[in-house]
């Protein structure tokens, strides 16, 4: 419960910082799972963001290698979007600022 | 190996050499998926996986704007599947359909049978009571892969 406050408070913020905190893009990322093959999330990657099929290979494989691959960046709104489009097609995705 | 099921003809549609015993199974798994979709069974859990994974509160928000959405997206393809069963050909926009069933159903099959990435590195053990379940794990694998197959073509 919040307390009542009489008057504005004036609460300093560290210079700068705080700002570059928001400013801060929204990351995509892509985990590993047992049941996703290897070709449907490489298709799925070029699908939804039209990466090469190079570009799309090697995003699959540092997912199956590495348990993980941040897939694409922006704002909140878009991360959230990209993230609702890979749902959609069963890929195991979140999103957070980086 | 077993001739293709799934694949892009000469002239650009996609063919579907389906015999009739795997289109009475693909024709039953729609139906037997949606009536799942209608309860809150745990091995859904994969169709609707959680965007923020450390903030219960914002996931909470995504889930309640987003799950209809997802589900909605999932019942239309399975639609489709059960509409185009008994083709022999289909176009590109209802081979997206099957593919994106054909993933719904290993999603669900897989979580199932809680597969790992090893399930395949061995053949099933006959005597597995989940033999023919890992069996059908297999084949919908296997189908999905030619879809892909097919669909990449088309891609730029």
């Amino acid at each position: 419960m919040s307390q009542t406050i009489e008057a504005p408070v004036e609460v300093r913020l560290p210079g700068g910082d705080e700002q570059r905190q928001d400013d801060r893009p929204w990351i995509v990322i892509v985990w590993n799972d047992p049941i996703n093959l290897m070709s449907y999330v490489t298709f799925v990657l070029r699908k939804l963001f039209g990466y090469s099929e190079a570009e799309a290979t090697k995003l699959m494989l540092q997912v199956h290698n590495e348990g993980k691959a941040v897939v694409s960046s922006g704002t909140r709104e878009k991360a959230e979007f990209d993230v609702a489009r890979l749902h959609g097609h069963g890929l195991w995705a979140t999103l957070r600022q980086d | 190996m077993s001739p293709r099921r799934i694949r892009r003809e000469r002239d650009g549609s996609i063919g579907l050499h389906l015999p009739a015993e795997e289109r009475e199974v693909l024709r039953a798994l729609p139906r037997q998926l949606r009536e799942l979709l209608g309860t809150d069974d745990p091995t859904l859990v994969r169709l609707f996986p959680p965007a923020y994974a450390d903030d219960a509160e914002a996931d909470d928000e995504y889930a309640g704007m987003m799950r209809g959405e997802l589900l909605e997206g999932r019942l239309a393809a399975l639609r489709i599947v059960e509409a185009t069963v008994d083709a022999e050909r289909l176009d590109d926009e209802q081979l997206h359909a099957w593919l994106d069933a054909l993933e719904s159903l290993r999603l669900v099959l897989g979580t199932q049978l809680d597969v790992t990435e090893e399930t395949y590195a061995h053949d099933p053990d006959p005597a597995d009571p989940l033999a023919p379940a890992l069996a059908l794990y297999g084949y919908l694998s296997w189908l999905q892969e030619q879809a892909v197959e097919a669909l990449s073509a088309g891609l730029p």
